[in-house]
């Protein structure tokens, strides 16, 4: 198997019945780069995303992580590799604490049984003191200060998309998707979020691969950009070659502009 | 229709709180311990204003008042000694004293009649109220903790059961192997005898491997279909008890007649001698219920330990984060049928344990203790309560479990001596009415009540409390709680 890149895909591909949703996508992640996705709305992104932490089988190709082979294993073992993933929607946990968030998050990396639990023996003991340790260490990483007992559904929105960044990190990717990190949030926000994940390849050595559709965000942080339209891979490259794209320009503002 | 009667009720208050010259403002600026005392007085007050109403009073509705009061109103989870929080301790503490010294109620005083309920309960009820805790508590591993909806929780309740008639009684006879038995001739009998402490362990493992085997196929299914499958392994089970005395020849259950008698729970000679613990509970006469009583009250206190050793674990939490979002959870790394699985095979571990344990009390297993009713009634007890939390549980537990076995009649009774023919206040109906008989529409219509009023249960964990007053959503297609449309009622 190559090597050349931390994630990689060959010929990708997801059908929904008839609809293809992923068509024969192709295409690689090199290790600590940041690597963005675009494409309009119904492009199959997300799809893409889904297939690459299991939640989705593909219906063709195979999904390829650090060399391993991973198509068709369930999701927990994505995680566990190394794949850590924020939702479009958020999806927190919201009836539990920030805390308790982020300890969801380290499940794969804690290794407490039943009955260990029950008896609470020693090594039990200072695995959970250590995990909440981390765990307040990354709520402050992620801006979330002091803020560890609040109930998720009580946090603002902003807070709410930290606290899924913070939840992915406990899993202790070296891969992370993040799915429209900055939909919803205000400039001064967005503005806070790009420099955040621009963090979390220099503070954190991750690798980075983010959905977008703010164009600020995608230009200003990304090394590589990958464009998505009708589920194909329509064009591949730097910020600066992709915004004098064709094909690009076309998929998002018709055959009309470009011809004029 | 709730929030009018919510709203009635707290116009009221206010109405009275208002003419004794305390505004809403000075209400909400006294200290919380100062309402909670006066919310709490008032309720007593109204509860024994009720009692006195009727005319049945009785100097123990103080007792219980007084009781009802000391529990309820201290805050004492937040009294610490040196920076601890020893407090956590002192609320259990003082209920398990109320129930350890149980037995002993009659003897202090007269107390032991309560106005309208009659009698306290006896002590076979009190045992029963104990196996059934420990079965509502091993339910709400699987209901209220992993949210996993299972309407067949009698299977597992069976399945002890059996354990217990298999290796505690005649039933092999062709077997003959004795193992810590009390009770026993040696070389004069016939089938397995193993001590019931241990039959105990093995019932509780042989039923959470058979969750386990029940788990695995089914667990994938999701909510209503899981607990159609559910559903129907609890009828199963029972089916098979019945018709399982002759499975290709072989006796296996003894059909109707039910496996009996079951050995007696006991210590042996030498703990009787050397310890002073009995040698066999059933030589024990009358001080028998008691024995059983006490042994339950043990079982029931390893169940909370596990539940809320378990509730604050990593295992706890990952059930939890399936109970409120299966695939966010998958994607955080836990893995959902392992851990699915983990929490129906720890509840039926407890079930399993309640059932054998609660056969060997009975003398015996009888295939039509384990009909559907059951599963429905032990879920009752869960809902009541307040799923996921483990007081809810037990109160739930215990409520359900007296009505059954005496309460109904005993309020029934107390109904007919005064409304009922030849009654003594005034005579509304001229037929005696047999309360007991209404027992499932009854306990429907308290479901209904409470769904209706609070639907999290009569004392809710915070979280589930949260859960229902927002509603857990799967993926709202644009921000439906900002929508002010949807939340405004149609004017009527």
């Amino acid at each position: 198997m190559t090597s050349d890149g931390l994630l990689q895909t060959l010929g990708l591909r997801k059908e929904f019945g008839g609809l293809v949703a992923v068509d024969d996508v192709t295409f690689t992640v090199p290790e600590g780069a940041i690597v963005s996705l675009i494409g309009p709305n119904g492009a199959g992104k997300t799809t893409f995303f889904n297939m690459l932490t299991g939640v989705y089988k593909p219906t063709a190709g195979r999904v390829v992580f650090a060399g391993e082979d991973l198509t068709g294993k369930p999701p927990h073992a994505f995680t566990q590799r190394g794949i850590g993933r924020t939702f479009q929607n958020i999806r927190l946990f919201k009836n539990m604490t920030a805390l308790e968030n982020v300890l969801v998050g380290m499940h794969v990396r804690l290794k407490g049984n039943l009955f260990e639990a029950i008896l609470r023996t020693p090594r039990v003991k200072r695995e959970e003191a250590a995990a909440r340790a981390r765990a307040r260490e990354l709520l402050e990483f992620s801006g979330l200060r002091r803020k560890d007992e609040e109930i998720g559904r009580n946090m603002s929105y902003g807070d709410q998309r930290r606290l899924e960044v913070a939840r992915a990190l406990a899993t202790q990717p070296k891969l992370l998707l993040l799915d429209e990190p900055t939909a919803g949030m205000n400039p001064q926000e967005t503005l806070e979020f790009t420099d955040f994940v621009g963090r979390l390849r220099t503070e954190r050595g991750l690798t980075v691969l983010l959905i977008e559709h703010d164009m600020r965000v995608v230009m200003g942080v990304s090394d590589r950009v990958t464009v998505l339209d009708y589920g194909e891979k329509i064009a591949e490259g730097t910020p600066q070659e992709i915004q004098k794209n064709e094909r690009v320009i076309e998929a998002y503002l018709g055959t009309a502009a470009v011809s004029s | 229709m709730r929030a009018r009667v919510v709203k009635a009720i707290g116009s009221a208050w206010w109405l009275v709180l208002t003419r004794l010259g305390l505004s809403r403002h000075r209400w909400q600026t006294l200290p919380r311990l100062t309402r909670r005392t006066v919310k709490a007085v008032v309720w007593v007050a109204i509860g024994l204003a009720l009692v006195g109403l009727f005319g049945v009073w009785k100097t123990s509705a103080l007792a219980v008042a007084a009781v009802v009061l000391v529990l309820v109103v201290p805050p004492y989870g937040k009294v610490t000694v040196r920076g601890r929080r020893v407090g956590k301790g002192i609320l259990p503490v003082m209920v398990l004293a109320l129930a350890v010294t149980y037995p002993f109620y009659g003897v202090i005083s007269s107390m032991p009649q309560l106005p309208i309920f009659g009698p306290i309960p006896q002590m076979s009820t009190m045992v029963g109220m104990a196996v059934f805790t420990m079965m509502a508590l091993g339910l709400n591993f699987v209901v209220g903790y992993a949210g996993l909806l299972d309407l067949g929780y009698v299977a597992f309740y069976a399945m002890g059961s059996y354990m217990a008639g298999w290796f505690a009684s005649d039933q092999f006879a062709k077997q003959h192997l004795v193992l810590g038995a009390v009770g026993i001739v040696p070389g004069d009998n016939a089938g397995f005898h193993f001590s019931i402490w241990l039959v105990l362990l093995m019932a509780g493992i042989a039923t959470a491997i058979i969750g386990v085997i029940i788990g695995l196929p089914t667990l994938r299914l999701r909510g209503d279909y899981l607990a159609i499958v559910t559903l129907g392994f609890g009828e199963i089970m029972p089916q098979i008890a019945r018709n399982g005395d002759n499975l290709f020849g072989f006796n296996l259950t003894n059909g109707t007649g039910g496996i009996t008698p079951i050995d007696g729970p006991g210590f042996g000679n030498w703990a009787h001698h050397n310890l002073g613990l009995p040698a066999n509970y059933l030589s024990l006469g009358e001080n028998a219920d008691r024995a059983f009583f006490w042994t339950a009250l043990v079982l029931v206190l390893l169940t909370v330990f596990a539940s809320s050793r378990l509730r604050d674990s990593r295992l706890g939490r990952a059930w939890v984060a399936i109970r409120e979002d299966e695939v966010a959870a998958a994607a955080m790394g836990v893995p959902l049928m392992r851990t699915k699985t983990w929490a129906y095979a720890t509840g039926a571990f407890f079930g399993g344990v309640a059932g054998a344990y609660y056969a060997s009390y009975n003398g015996g297993a009888f295939p039509d203790e384990f009909f559907f009713n059951i599963s429905v009634f032990i879920l009752c007890m869960v809902i009541l309560g307040g799923m996921g939390n483990i007081w809810g549980v037990i109160f739930g537990a215990c409520f359900l479990e007296y009505l059954d076995r005496e309460g109904l009649a005993n309020i029934g009774a107390w109904l007919n001596g005064h409304f009922g023919p030849g009654g003594s206040d005034f005579q509304i109906w001229h037929k005696t009415l047999d309360v007991p008989l209404y027992e499932f529409g009854i306990f429907g219509a308290i479901l209904v009540i409470v769904m209706l009023f609070r639907p999290e249960g009569l004392i809710p964990s915070s979280r589930r409390a949260a859960e229902f007053r927002e509603g857990v959503h799967d993926e709202p297609l644009y921000d439906v709680e900002h929508d002010e449309r949807l939340y405004t009622p149609e004017p009527t």
